[in-house]
């Protein structure tokens, strides 16, 4: 029995390593160049696309450092810090999120994972890693609305929220802002019954997202408040989310920022278990 | 003891000389050494618990005890060190302890492999609170007592190597000591004694002969997995023992873990609005071939089947069926003592129901085992709620009852207990 497994294994650890020098292991991301679904081109459409674009799309991948602080209406604070790492599958489509906590302790070197899909009919798969039991658990969530780590922020405030799932409508074009209405396809599955972005007409950055409920009263706003050009893109270092109804409000805050790293493919679970230096150093 | 101080001092020792020749190195260059990279973190905790039903076994109290953790870690630019352990101050069991759960050095020598050596915590598989392929050693006796669920994982001295390529990714952990689970002996949570035929608890510690030779009674377990468009399928091999004691020797005067192998397989990945699983494992005890010995586990095939999903907001469900199959029964209940021969299978069904509330700051959550064909259940009801950053308090319960006082959670019924935590992080 024993030297019959013995015999397996050293056959699989041949074969792997074997095919280990045959094909490159970890070899770097190549964003494939194919465009993304065509949306109907109108004013309208290209304005949140290049919106889109500019929020969450920039470069081919990114890293952050990303300092969020939550106040609750006692004045309570709380903190949370992370290192983010993104990847870009196509641009305006699927990407691959890294996310290692290092704040607060508690939560201190878990990883959570994304493989997001930009289609909205197939959910984002999701994991977490769990240092202390070593555990890789796949995490069941097809609800973007819900918080991201207790936060003001919402999932799909991070990672996005598909331009497939809303009718767009521009309202008003100031001097400087395009207002852009959007009303969900699917009221059902969100609690807004629509929103409105102010997309700043020289960087088509979004600068401003405000929800509205049932009764059309606002009751949660998003600003993009200070903005900074890194390595040619214009990025958003901070932004705050105010919940009027909770009267809570998430401030979050960019740093170390850094575009086109050369970042091989950490999205798998070897680095769930053994976290990058591009995350830890 | 020895064993853990003999690690430390390899541990300390190796830490040392590295990050002298490190220093002297590199010192002029960016001052990057182990001491400057080091990460200090750790947490201090109370927990409290006490038994709900008088137990003629064991002490009332079920746990009382502080601990205080530290967490340290560093690197160099060719490793990762990592060293975590417990000091304990137990009121149960009138001592002071210390649990070395992590002292490990990670490395890549080559991009296509990952080393890891050292006392470490190791998981893989698909169950949840169930394991089938995850033969790393398991600590029973906190699990129930009411620690954190972290304590389930008991540490391994153990080495892995992990291999990955386009073909699959192979995991292969050599223990070179057997690594028993921290099973249940009497001492904290009294069991069904089949010797007795009765209840027994700190009036009837289990001895065991455990196979303790260096390098001869060692343990291997191997994973080979890839994931298919995020489906995760692996395939699974352990040689070793079985890993809390699974028969008697043939004078019945101490338990013994027979020799074990498993062979088996799982899948994990979306389906539907949530997440399956699959996992099998086939149980081969291999002092017991074909189920003749009485006193030795029988071979089994174990199987599990799981299901995840998100039924509100910030609001989930798990549910669990799992079946043991005893291989050879029928030589089993016949070379049993009469009465005393358990069903051919053990049904289990598990649900879990988290809930966060206020922001995520308080989890309520809720694991129930129960068996069908044992006719025993037992609940984790459990509140996590996080008073700031730092702290947190807990209360949560162990719950267990059953028909029959020989099934696997009907025997600790008498351990029946509610606990309390406070727990400060840093």
């Amino acid at each position: 029995m024993r030297t019959i497994f013995f015999l397996t294994i050293s056959v699989c650890v041949s074969a792997i390593v074997f095919a280990a020098n045959d094909a490159n292991t970890t070899k770097p991301l190549e964003t494939p160049k194919e465009e993304q679904k065509p949306f109907k081109i109108d004013d309208v459409d290209t304005i949140v696309n290049k919106a889109n674009l500019m929020a969450y799309y920039q470069g081919k991948n990114g890293r952050a450092k990303v300092s969020m602080k939550i106040t609750d209406k006692k004045g309570q604070v709380r903190e949370r810090e992370f290192i983010i790492l993104r990847h870009d599958v196509n641009d305006g489509g699927d990407q691959k999120y890294y996310v290692y906590f290092l704040k607060p302790t508690d939560v201190r070197k878990m990883v959570y994972m994304v493989h997001k899909h930009a289609d909205p009919k197939k959910d984002d798969d999701r994991w977490l890693y769990m240092p202390s039991l070593d555990l890789v658990k796949r995490i069941a969530a097809s609800d973007k609305r819900t918080s991201f780590v207790g936060s003001d922020f919402l999932y799909e405030d991070v990672s996005g929220r598909s331009l497939l799932e809303d009718t767009h409508t521009l309202v008003e074009t100031t001097d400087t802002l395009y207002i852009v209405k959007n009303v969900p396809k699917n009221p059902d599955l969100v609690e807004f019954s629509y929103f409105t972005v102010s997309i700043d007409r020289k960087t088509m950055m979004p600068m401003k997202m405000e929800y509205y409920d049932k009764n059309n009263k606002a009751y949660r706003a998003i600003e993009s408040v200070k903005l900074e050009k890194i390595q040619d893109f214009t990025t958003v270092v901070k932004s705050v989310v105010s919940d009027l109804k909770t009267q809570s409000k998430t401030e979050m805050e960019f740093s170390d920022v850094k575009y086109d790293i050369e970042l091989e493919d950490i999205f798998t679970e070897r680095y769930l278990r053994r976290p990058p230096q591009e995350a830890v150093r | 003891m020895i064993r853990l101080k003999y690690l430390l001092a390899v541990v300390i020792l190796s830490l040392g000389v590295f990050s002298s020749s490190l220093f002297a190195e590199q010192q002029t260059k960016d001052e990057k050494n182990l001491l400057s990279n080091m990460d200090f973190h750790g947490f201090y905790e109370i927990r409290a618990g006490y038994r709900t039903r008088k137990d003629k076994y064991e002490k009332d109290m079920s746990i009382m005890e502080q601990r205080l953790q530290i967490d340290l870690s560093s690197y160099l630019d060719w490793a990762n060190f990592k060293v975590r352990g417990d000091v304990i101050g137990d009121l149960v069991e009138e001592q002071a302890d210390f649990d070395l759960r992590e002292a490990c050095i990670t490395t890549s020598p080559f991009e296509f492999m990952d080393l890891k050596v050292g006392r470490q915590i190791l998981t893989w598989g698909t169950g949840d609170l169930i394991f089938i392929n995850d033969l790393f050693p398991k600590d029973w006796r906190s699990f129930f007592i009411g620690r954190d669920t972290e304590y389930l994982k008991a540490p391994s001295d153990a080495a892995k190597i992990s291999f990955f390529s386009d073909l699959a990714n192979l995991d292969i952990v050599y223990t070179p000591q057997f690594d028993p689970d921290r099973y249940i002996t009497g001492e904290r949570i009294s069991y069904w004694n089949s010797n007795l035929s009765r209840l027994a608890g700190r009036d009837a510690i289990q001895h065991t002969d455990k196979p303790n030779r260096w390098f001869k009674d060692d343990e291997i377990a191997v994973r080979v997995y890839k994931n298919i468009n995020n489906y995760e399928y692996a395939l699974y091999a352990y040689r070793g023992y079985w890993k809390s004691p699974g028969g008697l020797n043939p004078s019945k005067t101490q338990a013994i873990f027979p020799d074990l192998n498993v062979y088996g397989a799982s899948v994990r990945g979306n389906v539907a609005k949530g997440i399956g699983n699959l996992e099998f494992g086939y149980y081969e005890s291999d002092d017991d071939q074909s189920g003749k010995h009485g006193n030795l586990n029988n071979s089994e095939l174990r199987f599990l089947v799981g299901y995840t999903q998100e039924i509100g907001k910030d609001f989930t469900a798990g549910l669990q069926y799992y079946v043991e199959h005893m291989m050879d029964y029928g030589q089993h209940k016949d070379s049993s003592p009469a009465g005393l021969s358990r069903d051919r299978d053990r049904h289990l069904v598990t649900l879990r129901l988290t809930k966060l509330l206020m922001n995520q700051n308080v989890r309520c959550s809720l694991f129930t085992y129960f068996s069908p064909s044992d006719k025993d259940v037992y609940m984790r009801p459990n509140i996590n709620y996080k008073v700031s950053d730092n702290l947190a308090y807990e209360v949560g319960a162990n719950i267990f009852f059953g028909d029959y006082p020989s099934t696997f959670f009907g025997q600790f019924q008498n351990n029946t207990n509610i606990y309390t935590a406070i727990r400060y992080s840093f």
